[in-house]
Formats: structure tokens, C-alpha cells, sequence
């Protein structure tokens, strides 16, 4: 098996999880109790796994940089969870969810992760629904469902524009539970910059108290990292300000793989760039693309035009657009899995037929949506000759009480009504898919350290489908993490408490400390910013929606030339012991500029195209995306020698036994 | 534009603070209003002083974190966005703005503009929850049928972010809004029925204790909140708290 | 129970519910008060009624005189609450951006309010005890009209009695509708409430405050 073991279980594909919850070994009751585990981040995958765990007996500590564990940012999830529940009876199953993650996926996950997924999936809404979390429903009472990008079902549920933000205020409240019971305590504010290993274990980690600028020594049994994605790296993305790679990072650093560092996920509709000033990007929900069109104008001329805003979009006449979804991919339209769609609108920009300012937009638009709306209300309210303002007028009503609080968003920010005029978006990072390596018990390779939701590279392949994170992060953490982490701590019922007075937490915390003085005394002349920000464009250049290797090879030159100023350079201003905003930032961006690099390895090894990976060299005539399953039928798992550049490959072969990998197609 | 800041600044708890003038030029109306503290601050690191601390995060207006008291009101002066959401096309040219932190005794300032919101935690925590296990065995999700205008109630007062704007615009600085919504959220669903008694008493014991004032009914929670949340959440849980008081 | 007695939502509702007794009873005041720019004869007669019926006297007074100091007291201890949930005072506070000046200003129209009590128990109330209890005069059923259409001849009474009102109107004005919220009761009939308490605030106040002017200008002449 090697160096890399993924522990599936044997036996059919739908009987693995069940048959491993009860081989797997586990802890009674009585010896919970003298167990502790550290959950790093609260969002969706840490927050559930803290409650889960500490109802089952474990005496948790969660940390969190935010001030409440209510902040983390799965709260920004806009559209909704899947799960195979069926209730809408169009023939969904935990099959066809399972193949549609796979697929969408672009064939880079592992069946019986994914297969476990969907599984769970049923459970997470009926256990929401009983934690009190208000989904939408339908005037039956009953659970109401949407329909989300890449596939032909309707399995989303969804609690208006804000299902993330309720999914986790369910965890926080199974959180709180907890802490009432004095079973979790909760340490917000503070971060964790290492992980402690003692005996080869994950035994602990030592955090930062951003408020008094303490480094603090903390023990457990065992730690799981779920601390989100890295995405941040790119500067510019629908990130959290805040959201960073530092404790997956140091994980790695301290032996855990990383895995697939390249897939990234660039979400289709986000609100475009609008200057230099720009600090972050806004998502406009994928529910947005079940009633608006995207399009481009079909002449150059006219895209010109629009540019320089001799010409509006409305003037455009209906065959002088170019619906380049509908016109590329009839079958699924403008609800394509979002790197089809990315890439399609970064193709038609390249082409020179963007259409704002800097030529970095597509429109999306709801002209035909409202009058149709329109007219089928005009005809339940009786109104048989209405005429077209009155139809539009009623459109835009019901269109208002689908997508309202968007509108209302994009308004806000851009400073333009979307219902008289169409909305411009344009592709933004969004997510990674790639993340720490684990085993189907979530497990890295430092025994008894774990990683949960977007933080593990586990269930979406090069590709994830819209709905699936809150998915994820959940089942991870309510379902699979605390049945998976007994088998480990199984073996520590008389461990008893670690000391954190030990050779290897002082080793660890000095660590911390030379690292934070370098940040400190470098006292160089630009901002943490400054650095952030260079590696953003770096990354957004040449490592973004399409990649080829001469530029993943600049890339990776010119990250680590980077990295060298940002050391020599850098000025963190303000002291370490105290509440240092600048500080934070800078042992952030240190860790960025060091994944940054092996990023751009990552997606130079890998020569083909797959999901949100595309390199340019690996294309259809058509400029589809072009998969070497012959070849790269494997997750990359990086292990960490030192510097990045050092960084030794190991490969997990995928098997497929109950999938069958075709070409991805959505025509 | 051209824009004069007065800034609070503290350097931290037990320290006095005061307001500092800062004048800020080339200020664009696309940017966002905090987008025009990190130029303020680039600049301020530049010149070797220490930036401005303030709170953010998600910039999105949803995750509550930021907390800026602008001329005045929370969150500045537009209505149902957060500060993050502000732009400064809200402003022109030669306009004072004057910055502080969120106020109010159970919200001590940390650093600058950073207040401490740890008492919300301390109310979610004596009773925001609903006792269930998440062992996933619970019933199926459509067993139990809810009216949909108590789901979108519900729903509309889950929609609270936990920002505390309502304390600060209040001049009572009471938490009657914030306590109300998650209450609100859990009575008017069966699931949260069941503990609705305990609930109502403990978050609202908690409230007292954090040293929040008194409401008044004055409506200011409710025009300053981001998410709109409706005075009718403090009503009911006047309601549920006299109900609770009756029976046990 | 105990909670009840202990929450700040208990306090409130002290406050409420006192607040609208003492509504009722002002509904009650103006009406008796109107019958002296009607009916001389008819006013004597239900202000004798009312000075020495035993339950309005041993009953309803002191239940009065409870309600106004409940209703004071903890106003007073409610304001100090909320002047000590925020010690550090904003620089720039826009309290008229998201509330009206009356719903915030209700200690200073309250406390008016009370002076204002204070000056009419003296003129009336005090009287009376000094009247049937301290010099012990006999009964006469007639003298009521007489005695108070004499208070108002001095211009600087009437004067204060119109601006008491004003201020009486404008605490009306929050607060008959805000006790209803602060009871519980935020429902469809809250717009009504609302109106209802528009219309009582201006309307109850004018009554007293032409009932005044009245009689200042129509002095008894003997």
C-alpha cells in the first residue's frame, strides 16, 4: 500500500461506511471524558465536529481568529445544501448525487468518500431542521428545493439568500450547548501558528492570543484542522479578509501531505474588479443562473462600444447577443458546473468582448426571466390583455422575492439597478478544492491529526459543485469525524492528560517565536499588503483560470523571489504583544507566499486538464477541457522537505469500480 | 474627494482614548467605506506609525464582525447594510466623518475601534439552542409540517448576524433586539417549542447580567439593524418571558 | 415569579401597566373636568361624588397615589439603569436618525410631568385633606366649581397648566403605544393602537388645557 493508504474499506460500494462504523474501534463513555481534542476553526466542518464531539463525551477546545465561532465564513454561503433527500420526487438518489459529485469532480475524487457523502447527506437535513435552522418551505409546510449548476435534479435546499449563515448559526447553537455544559471551551480571538507533535503524534498546538499577543501552549489527544481554504493566496477572492492557509500550512510543514494543492475553484458570477482599491470580491449566488441569461455582444464593434459607454446593453438588439452558454452547452445552459462556465466567460473577454471598463465582464441578465415571470402571473391574477409595462412590472415582483436581497447587494455596490439594466459579473476565486491529504477516516498523515471540510482535499475532485461545500463541511464534522477519530483515540484511554511542559512544546513554541521576531525586526519599508498583493497578481496571472507551463514556471521563480524580499523587506509596524492587526496579516501572507509556489508546482505536474485545473497545452479543438486519466488518474500529495521547491510528490491512484470516467460533457 | 476623518483611537483596554484627525485625498465613490481605511492605513504604515484597528471580515454583510459607529449611527448612514457595505459615494467632497467604536458598557473597547461582543456569546450560550443530539437519528426532515409564515418568521428573525448595531444605535444600549430574534427563531418553531420556557428566563437573565440597559421601545434597534429584524421579535419575547414567568 | 419581580422585561411591564392605569385615569379626570364647562351644578355633584364616596377615597386614591410613584420610581430607576449600560458617551450620537425626539426624551417630558403633579396636588389635592381632614369643615356639596375656576385666574397657573399639558402630550405620545409593545402586544392592531394613541395624546391634553383657558377667561363674577 505504501506510503499513502486511504483505509476504504472492502465491500460493495454502499455498504463501506456502515460496515466500517462498526469494525472501527471505539471509546466508552467512562474514557471519553479523559480525552481532549482541539478543533481548529468554527466554521461549518469545525463547528459541528466540536459539538458532535463533545456530546459524545470528549473534552474539546475550539479555536477561532474571529470573535465569535459565529463568524467563521461558511456564514457567507449564499444558495444552499444539497442532499439526496427526493423529496421532489425527480428521481434523485444517493447514486445519482454520488455520480453527479464524482462527474463533477472531473473524475479526481474518491468514490468511497464521495459515496459516503451523499449517503449522510439526508441525515444533515433532518438533524438541521430539528436544530431549528428555517428552510425555506413551501405553503404545504414542507421543505422547498431549488436547482443548482451541473445537474438535472432538484436537490438544494436552501433559507433564502443565507443558507450558510443559518447552517452554521445551527452549529454555533449545538456549540453553545456545549459550552453551557462546560464540555467545550471555546478560545476566539486566538490563532494557532503550530502544530505540536510529540511521539510522532499530533498532541497539540501552540496559538497566538490575538488580543495580549500571548503565545499559549495547548495539549490534546488529538487536533483537527478545520480551518478552511487557501484561496486567499490569490489577494483578490470571495474569501473572508481574514481566511488563511496558516494552520494547514503549518500541519504540512509539520508532516501532514498536502494534497492537490492546484484545484481551485473560480465561481462564475462574482461582482467584477472595480479599481485599484479593491480589497475583496462579492459573490453573486449560482441560484442567480436558474432565470438569467449570460451573454456578450456578438460584434466586436458593439463590445467596444459598451466599453466606452457609447452604447448601453439594453440597446442591443436580441440577435446581436451572443448567449454563449446556451449557444455552447444546450443541454445544461446557463447552469453549466462552474468551470465550464468560468472559463467560458474568461474565453469571451479574452476575445476582446467584455463589457465593462476594463473589458473583465459578462452580462447577466433577467430581461427575459421578468417578462416571463410576468406574463404567467398576469395569467393567475386574470389579467389576459396586459400589456408588456404591467407584465413587466409584475416580473419584476416576483422576481424581487426570489433574488431580492442580491439585487438589492449588487445595487449597493455597483451603483446600478439590475432590474432595468443587466448585471455584469465576471469569474472570481472562490474555493479549493485541494487541502490537507486524508484517508477515509480523515486522518492526515501525522497519526491523530485530522482535517474537515474545505481544509482536506477529500470529496470534489478538481471540481466542486454548487451546494456541495455546506455538504461537506457538515457531514464531515456531524457524521463522519466523531465515529472515525474513536478508532484513534481508542488507543489513548490511559494516556491521560499531555503535559505541555515537554521538550517538544518548548521546541514548538520557540519556533513561533523566532518567527514572529523575524516578522517583527525585518523593519523593512513595504506593507504586509504590499507583498499580498504582488502575489495575488502573480497567482491570478499564472496560475488562475487557464495556466500553461512557461508561466507556471515564471510563477513559480517569481513567488519565490517574493517570498526572499517579503523576509528582508517586510514592515510589520506595533508590537508582538499586543492586538497587532499588521502582524496577523504578515504570518499569514508569510505562509501564503510559501503555498503560493508549490501551487504552481502542483499544476505543473499536472499535465492535463481537469475540473478547475486548465492548462492551456491540454485542450479539445473545441477548447474543452482535456483529461489524461491514462496518467494522472491520482491525487498529488505533497510532502514538505524544507523549502517548497524540495517538496517530494506522492500519488494515491484513483479506482473507479462503480463509476464509469467518461468525458465530462454538458452539451 | 477630499475627506477629514476623526478617528477614535485607544491603544488598548485599560488605556484613555481620544479622536484624531486624519484628512484622506483622491478618495473614490466606488470604494467601500473600509476599503478607505486600508488606503488611511497603507499610508499610516508608510509614514512608520501604527494603523487603525478595526474589525472586519467577510466585507459581504453577513458575518457581522465589523462594527464602525459613523457619524453617529452604526454602520453609517444608509439603511439595511452593514458598514462593510457602506460606499463612499454616501459622501462628497469635504465631508467630516467622524469614526468610533460600537458603546456600551457590556461591549468594552479592546484596541482602537475593536469592541469586545463577548456578552452576545454569554447570551447565545445560557439558552440559544435547541437540546437535541447530533447523532443524525432525529426524525425525517418533512415529518413535522411548519406554516410557512411561521418558517419565514422565523427564518427572517434567524437573519440577525450578532453585529450588535441595535446596542449601539440604542441609547439605552440594550440588547432587547439581538436577544429577541434568536427567542423569536426558536418559539416560533415546534422544534424549539419544547425548551421555549427555560429558554426565554435563562437568555434573558443572562441579558440583565451583561449590564445591557433597559428597552424603551424607542425603534431605534430596528431602523439601525442591517438585516431589518423587527421590533415584533422584542414583543414576543415580552410575551414568551410573561408566559414563562407564569408558569414556573 | 421571582423573575417577574427581578428582569429588566419585568420592569418594563411595571412600567407599562402603570403607565396605563394612570391612561385610564386621566380619561376618567377629563371627563369630570369637562362637565365644569358644561354644568356647574352637574360638576359639583360628581366631584362631591368623588371626594367622599368611600371606595373612591380608601380605594381608588390610594391606588392612584401608587400608581403615579410605581410609575415614577421606576422610571427613574430604569433611567439610571440605561445612563450606566453606556459610560463612555459617543463624540456624535444621531439619536434623531432612527428615533423620534419623544420616544427618547421620555425622563424629560416624565419629569415635567411630576413637577407639574406636584404643583397640582398642592393646589388641589393638599386642599382638600387640609379641608375635610385638618380643619375638619363640614360637607357642602357646592363649593367644588367655585374653587376651581378661581385656581385658574392667575395668569401664571394657567400658563403652567398648558405647557404641562404640552409635555403631557408628548410623553403620551410614546408612551400609551409603547406599552402595548411592551406588554407583548405587536400585532395587526399595532397600526390601530398606534393611531389610537396619536389621537388620545392630542386630544386628552387640548380638553384639559381649553378647560383651563375657560375658566381663565371666564372668571366667576360676584
Amino acid at each position: 500500500m505504501g506510503i499513502l493508504d486511504s483505509k476504504t474499506p472492502s465491500g460493495p460500494l454502499a455498504e463501506k461506511w456502515t460496515k466500517h462504523k462498526n469494525e472501527i474501534d471505539l471509546v466508552n463513555p467512562a474514557n471519553k471524558r479523559n480525552i481532549d481534542v482541539i478543533v481548529v476553526g468554527t466554521g461549518l466542518a469545525g463547528g459541528s465536529a466540536a459539538a458532535s464531539l463533545a456530546e459524545l463525551g470528549y473534552n474539546v477546545k475550539t479555536f477561532c481568529y474571529q470573535d465569535s465561532p459565529r463568524r467563521a465564513h461558511s456564514i457567507a454561503a449564499q444558495g444552499g445544501i444539497n442532499a439526496s433527500k427526493n423529496y421532489q420526487g425527480d428521481g434523485d438518489s444517493d447514486y445519482r448525487l454520488f455520480y453527479d459529485t464524482v462527474k463533477g469532480g472531473d473524475y479526481r475524487s474518491r468514490e468511497a468518500n464521495v459515496y459516503r457523502l451523499a449517503e449522510v447527506s439526508g441525515n444533515i437535513i433532518d438533524q438541521c431542521v430539528s436544530q431549528g435552522v428555517p428552510f425555506a418551505r413551501d405553503y404545504g409546510g414542507q421543505l422547498d428545493n431549488r436547482s443548482f449548476g451541473g445537474v438535472l435534479v432538484s436537490r438544494t435546499f436552501y433559507a433564502k439568500g443565507q443558507t450558510g449563515q443559518q447552517l452554521l448559526l445551527g452549529a454555533y447553537a449545538a456549540m453553545n450547548r456545549q459550552i453551557h455544559r462546560g464540555k467545550i471551551k471555546s478560545y476566539t480571538r486566538h490563532e494557532m501558528l503550530d502544530l505540536v507533535l510529540v511521539d510522532g503524534k499530533a498532541r497539540g498546538i501552540i496559538a497566538r492570543n490575538l488580543i495580549t499577543g500571548e503565545i499559549e501552549r495547548h495539549s490534546a489527544h488529538a487536533v483537527v484542522i478545520a480551518s478552511g481554504g487557501y484561496g486567499n493566496l490569490f489577494f483578490l477572492s470571495t474569501y473572508c479578509m481574514g481566511a488563511n492557509v496558516m494552520a494547514a500550512w503549518r500541519t504540512h510543514r509539520r508532516g501532514a501531505f498536502f494534497a492537490n494543492p492546484c484545484f481551485t475553484q473560480i465561481h462564475p458570477t462574482c461582482i467584477p474588479v472595480s479599481g485599484e482599491h479593491q480589497s475583496k470580491l462579492t459573490l453573486m449566488s449560482e441560484s442567480l443562473r436558474n432565470d438569467g441569461r449570460i451573454w456578450v455582444p456578438k460584434k466586436l464593434e458593439d463590445a467596444q462600444a459598451i466599453r466606452e459607454g457609447k452604447l448601453k446593453p439594453t440597446q442591443l438588439k436580441e440577435e446581436d447577443r451572443d448567449y454563449y452558454l446556451e449557444r455552447r452547452y444546450p443541454a445544461f445552459g446557463n447552469l453549466v458546473p462552474r468551470d465550464v462556465a468560468s472559463r467560458a466567460a474568461k474565453e469571451r473577454c479574452d476575445a476582446g468582448y467584455g463589457v465593462n471598463k476594463t473589458g473583465e465582464a459578462v452580462y447577466l441578465d433577467f430581461d427575459a426571466a421578468i417578462m416571463r415571470y410576468g406574463s404567467e402571473k398576469a395569467l393567475t391574477s386574470g389579467l389576459t390583455n396586459a400589456d408588456d409595462a404591467q407584465v413587466r412590472k409584475l416580473g419584476e415582483a416576483v422576481v424581487e422575492a426570489k433574488y431580492g436581497n442580491l439585487f438589492q447587494m449588487y445595487e449597493k455596490i455597483v451603483d446600478e439597478n439590475p432590474y432595468k439594466t443587466p448585471m455584469m459579473i465576471y469569474p472570481a476565486v472562490h474555493y479549493t478544492m485541494g487541502g490537507l491529504w486524508v484517508d477515509y477516516n480523515l486522518q492526515t498523515t501525522i497519526p491523530g491529526c485530522y482535517a474537515a471540510g474545505e481544509a482536506n482535499f477529500s470529496d470534489h475532485g478538481a471540481n466542486r459543485l454548487g451546494a456541495s461545500a455546506l455538504m461537506q463541511g457538515l457531514a464531515d464534522g456531524y457524521f463522519v469525524l466523531p465515529y472515525t477519530i474513536g478508532d484513534f483515540l481508542a488507543d489513548d484511554i490511559r494516556t491521560g492528560p499531555i503535559p505541555t511542559d515537554s521538550e517538544e512544546f518548548n521546541k514548538a513554541e520557540k519556533d513561533v517565536m523566532d518567527k514572529i521576531n523575524r516578522l517583527m525586526s525585518a523593519n523593512g519599508t513595504n506593507s504586509v499588503d504590499y507583498y499580498h498583493k504582488k502575489l495575488g497578481k502573480i497567482m491570478w496571472d499564472k496560475c488562475g483560470m487557464s495556466r500553461n507551463a512557461e508561466g507556471l514556471k515564471e510563477a513559480i521563480n517569481e513567488i519565490s523571489a517574493l517570498r526572499k524580499d517579503f523576509w528582508e523587506n517586510v514592515k510589520v509596524p506595533g508590537n508582538a504583544n499586543d492586538k497587532n492587526q499588521e502582524l496577523e496579516k504578515a504570518g499569514r501572507v508569510a505562509d501564503f507566499l510559501e503555498i503560493g509556489e508549490l501551487f504552481a508546482m502542483d499544476a505543473l505536474e499536472r499535465n492535463e486538464s481537469c475540473g478547475g485545473h486548465f492548462r492551456e497545452e491540454y485542450q479539445t479543438p473545441e477548447g474543452e477541457a482535456l483529461r489524461d486519466d491514462k496518467n494522472f488518474k491520482f491525487v498529488s500529495a505533497w510532502e514538505y522537505k524544507g523549502e517548497p521547491k524540495d517538496a517530494k510528490l506522492h500519488k494515491e491512484e484513483l479506482v473507479y469500480e462503480n463509476i464509469e470516467l467518461k468525458t465530462r460533457s454538458y452539451k | 474627494m477630499k475627506i477629514y476623518l476623526k478617528i477614535w483611537r485607544q491603544k488598548d483596554a485599560s488605556s484613555k482614548g481620544k479622536i484624531v484627525d486624519y484628512t484622506m485625498n483622491g478618495v473614490e465613490g466606488d470604494m467601500s467605506f473600509l476599503e478607505m481605511l486600508d488606503i488611511l492605513n497603507e499610508d499610516l504604515i508608510s509614514k512608520g506609525e501604527v494603523p487603525i484597528e478595526f474589525d472586519h471580515d467577510c466585507r459581504e454583510g453577513i458575518c457581522g464582525t465589523c462594527s464602525l459607529q459613523i457619524n453617529g449611527r452604526p454602520h453609517g448612514p444608509d439603511r439595511l447594510i452593514t458598514a462593510c457595505q457602506l460606499h463612499m459615494r454616501s459622501f462628497k467632497d469635504g465631508d467630516t466623518i467622524v469614526i468610533e467604536p460600537f458603546r456600551a458598557k457590556a461591549f468594552p473597547v479592546i484596541k482602537d475601534l475593536i469592541v469586545d461582543r463577548n456578552a452576545f456569546e454569554r447570551i447565545q450560550q445560557a439558552g440559544g439552542f435547541i437540546s437535541v443530539n447530533t447523532s443524525g437519528n432525529t426524525v425525517d426532515a418533512n415529518n413535522i409540517p411548519i406554516r410557512k409564515e411561521n418558517a419565514d418568521k422565523a427564518f427572517n428573525a434567524a437573519a440577525c448576524i450578532g453585529c450588535g448595531a441595535c446596542v449601539a444605535a440604542c441609547k439605552n444600549a440594550s440588547a432587547m433586539l439581538f436577544t429577541s430574534a434568536k427567542v423569536s427563531q426558536f418559539a416560533l418553531l415546534p422544534q424549539g417549542r419544547v425548551e421555549a420556557t427555560e429558554r426565554v428566563q435563562n437568555m434573558v437573565r443572562q441579558m440583565d447580567l451583561e449590564g445591557f440597559g433597559n428597552c424603551t421601545n424607542t425603534g431605534a434597534c430596528e431602523i439601525e439593524c442591517p438585516k431589518g429584524i423587527s421590533l415584533e421579535n422584542i414583543a414576543r419575547m415580552n410575551r414568551e418571558y410573561l408566559s414563562a414567568s407564569i408558569k414556573g | 415569579m421571582s423573575s417577574l419581580i427581578k428582569s429588566s422585561i419585568a420592569r418594563k411591564m411595571v412600567m407599562a401597566l402603570s403607565g396605563l392605569f394612570l391612561v385610564l385615569f386621566l380619561a376618567l379626570h377629563v371627563t369630570i373636568n369637562l362637565t365644569s364647562v358644561i354644568s356647574p351644578d352637574t360638576f359639583n355633584q360628581w366631584s362631591h361624588f368623588m371626594g367622599y364616596n368611600g371606595l373612591v377615597q380608601y380605594i381608588m386614591q390610594p391606588l392612584l397615589i401608587i400608581g403615579v410613584i410605581v410609575h415614577f420610581v421606576m422610571g427613574i430607576v430604569l433611567e439610571y439603569q440605561n445612563t450606566q449600560a453606556r459610560t463612555i458617551k459617543y463624540t456624535k450620537f444621531k439619536g434623531a436618525a432612527n428615533a423620534s425626539w419623544v420616544s427618547r426624551n421620555m425622563i424629560i417630558t416624565g419629569l415635567v410631568v411630576l413637577a407639574f403633579l406636584g404643583l397640582h396636588f398642592y393646589d388641589f389635592w393638599i386642599h382638600e385633606m387640609t379641608y375635610k381632614y385638618i380643619q375638619v369643615n363640614p360637607e357642602d356639596p357646592t363649593r367644588y366649581y367655585a374653587e376651581t375656576v378661581e385656581k385658574f385666574a392667575p395668569m401664571w397657573r394657567t400658563v403652567l397648566y398648558v405647557v404641562s399639558f404640552g409635555l403631557l402630550s408628548l410623553h403620551l405620545w410614546h408612551g400609551f403605544a409603547s406599552s402595548f409593545q411592551s406588554m407583548g402586544l405587536n400585532n395587526k392592531y399595532t397600526p390601530s393602537i398606534k393611531s389610537f394613541t396619536k389621537i388620545y395624546a392630542v386630544v386628552i391634553p387640548l380638553v384639559f388645557v381649553f378647560i383651563a383657558i375657560y375658566h381663565h377667561l371666564n372668571p366667576i363674577t360676584h
